[in-house]
């Protein structure tokens, strides 16, 4: 009987680590299945087929590609606001896991906990009075002084946040929200605040803030973008010492993890992603808080499998959500911080619900 | 070789918590802390753990300053069973008991890893919940998985099963001294889990030369399981010695302002009782 235990045992746990691994493996068929057809949606439809062609023909599978005016719609509209969608949504996702892990508790989000607002106070301050700040360097700094004004806004409001709910080395999760909701305000007050000071011209600039866009900023983001990159990079391998941190703070100190460490570096790091990704897209919610809660309905807490499959999710539901936002109200566009909010508000909703019945909150 | 508290002392806003205490857990050995709530048992556990910074006074572990020690070093050397711990995601028992294996997840393979892990759910008896999630336990429970993950952290890089048979010189040079810390490992088990626990805690001290300190409030599990015994009161250490010179009603009543009587056990010794009003 034992060793027939036994062997049941071990293969179910085979059984599940495969199942974990099948699952980023799909994850990641369905985010090069979105992407393609993203490709080819939108106000100039491009049929599916041509879609491969083209890719094909650009990594030099194919011979001839599609005709010229379809490539470049590919080419310079559509596949460099994908690659930002991917970029963004990833980072979001991985944010949203990173913070879930880092608070100990499954309703933190940088757009909850006023993360996210905070980067964009920055980034709008930097917008509306960057050029009596930096006065005559605004000219050459100027493009650039958005993202690092956002990023600054994001370390300001993790580190306010920490530091304030932190009491006799204990984080309490309540306070730690209320905390950040009221950060929230303030920030939105802020935003409030410099767009009632700010002039048309720049009113336009600020109202894609408020709303989240994809359009992007031509290349002044790749900075923003490959900061983003860097931090996703170094997140991801934060999987076992997170998964400590879950114990509580001091048993994970018990098992080797140098835990104001871990949480400087996590902190900062989060702020980098989620500061560049508002000052790429503006503010867009929901997506950090929801796909770490799809991905652990599949891969379970585990965040080894979290973190990665997080990051994918939010890069799937971004693109997804860019290309309705794309198609819902031709010819115009919906911004896509409301298509995120209209989905991801109802969810939160739900989860709220299900954590009630649980009674864990 | 031991883990060393040195006149240490410890305040939390202004107020002494630990004052003095000077302290030794020796490999091979396992020496009970008692004391009345609010002395100081849990702050001096977490001192020792390095949880804390002494405020005065040194905590050294085999010799080495323990603020000077690497976390992951510490963890490789030293496991900690908490008094409850709270977790939110809903890991499956086994995988948090997994986790006291991450300070070897440099050096160890996965089917060692998963040997022992097999090995500590069979003694902390929860073969039955190890598939359950962790948020759903009942307290007991929990503690039964706490300690089976400090056991697995505590094993190191050391078989178990084959650790009490080999001789105890060719293993003091093998391997570094190991130190297990329990915050009152007993408070939420019934009595059969108590005593099971108990008796796992004390083979790891006297077969796999483990430096065991636990925190108990049981005078005769304390009696029956540990070697020394220290007693600590408002924040000092007001008696520690071997076992039958330290368990006698006289001192035990004034350290908890309650009269305790020995009574002779018709099984043979005594047992201690503490009687109200």
């Amino acid at each position: 009987m034992k060793p027939v235990k036994q062997m049941a045992t071990s293969l179910r746990q085979f059984g599940l680590i495969n199942r974990r691994v099948w699952a980023i493996a799909l994850l990641l068929l369905v985010l090069v299945l979105v992407t393609v057809m993203s490709l080819g949606t939108g106000g100039a439809h491009i049929a599916l087929g041509d879609v491969i062609v083209h890719i094909a023909h650009r990594i030099g599978i194919a011979g001839a590609g599609v005709d010229a005016f379809d490539g470049r719609i590919l080419d310079t509209l559509r596949l460099p606001r994908i690659l930002r969608a991917i970029v963004i949504g990833g980072g979001l996702g991985l944010a949203g896991a990173v913070m879930q892990s880092l608070f100990r508790n499954p309703i933190a989000d940088p757009g909850i906990i006023g993360v996210s607002a905070s980067a964009a106070f920055g980034a709008v301050a930097m917008i509306v009075s960057g050029h009596i700040i930096l006065g005559s360097f605004y000219p050459t700094v100027g493009p650039y002084g958005v993202p690092v004004a956002a990023f600054a806004g994001a370390v300001v409001a993790t580190a306010v946040i920490r530091i304030l709910s932190r009491q006799d080395g204990q984080t309490d999760a309540a306070i730690m929200l209320l905390i950040g909701v009221a950060i929230n305000a303030m920030a939105f007050a802020g935003v409030g605040v410099f767009t009632y000071m700010a002039d048309d011209a720049q009113l336009r600039s600020l109202t894609f803030w408020q709303m989240g866009a994809l359009a992007g900023n031509g290349p002044t983001d790749t900075p923003a973008l490959i900061i983003m990159a860097l931090g996703i990079a170094y997140l991801m391998t934060l999987g076992t010492p997170l998964n400590l941190f879950l114990l509580g703070e001091a048993e994970a100190r018990h098992l080797g993890v140098e835990v104001e460490h871990l949480k400087r570096r996590a902190t900062v790091a989060t702020a980098l992603v989620v500061g560049a990704a508002v000052a790429v897209s503006g503010i867009i919610g929901f997506v950090g808080l929801v796909a770490p809660h799809l991905v652990r309905l599949v891969t379970g807490p585990d965040n080894r499998y979290v973190l990665p499959a997080s990051a994918i999710c939010g890069a799937i539901m971004l693109t997804g959500a860019d290309a309705v936002a794309r198609i819902i109200v031709l010819p115009a566009e919906l911004p896509i911080g409301l298509v995120t909010g209209i989905v991801g508000g109802p969810f939160f909703l739900g989860l709220l619900m299900r954590e009630k019945k649980r009674r864990r909150l | 070789m031991s883990l060393v508290a040195d006149q240490a002392g410890f305040i939390a806003r202004g107020r002494h918590l630990l004052r003095n205490v000077s302290i030794a857990i020796t490999p091979g050995e396992v020496l009970a802390v008692l004391g009345p709530n609010g002395a100081g048992k849990s702050t001096l556990l977490r001192v020792l753990a390095g949880e804390y910074p002494a405020a005065s006074g040194t905590i050294r572990q085999n010799g080495q300053d323990i603020s000077q020690i690497a976390a992951l070093t510490l963890a490789q050397t030293r496991a900690v069973m908490p008094q409850a711990a709270s977790m939110t995601f809903p890991f499956a028992v086994r995988d948090v008991i997994a986790l006291g294996r991450a300070p070897f997840r440099k050096n160890s393979t996965r089917q060692f890893d998963q040997k022992l892990v097999a090995h500590a759910i069979r003694l902390a008896d929860i073969d039955h919940l190890s598939d359950r999630a962790y948020p759903a336990l009942s307290g007991g429970e929990k503690q039964r998985v706490h300690l089976a993950r400090a056991l697995v952290q505590v094993w190191g890089m050391n078989d178990p099963e084959t650790i009490g048979r080999v001789d105890h010189d060719h293993h003091d040079r093998a391997c570094r001294d190991r130190f297990l810390l329990l915050d009152e490992p007993t408070s939420g088990l019934d009595v059969s889990h108590q005593h099971a626990l108990l008796d796992v805690a004390r083979r790891e001290a006297h077969q796999n030369n483990v430096g065991v300190l636990m925190i108990l409030h049981d005078f005769n599990q304390v009696t029956a399981y540990a070697d020394r015994v220290a007693v600590l009161s408002a924040g000092e250490i007001v008696a520690q010695g071997p076992v039958s010179d330290i368990m006698e009603p006289g001192l035990l009543s004034s350290v908890f302002k309650s009269p305790i009587r020995a009574i002779d056990d018709p099984a043979g010794g005594f047992v201690l009782v503490s009687q109200g009003g």
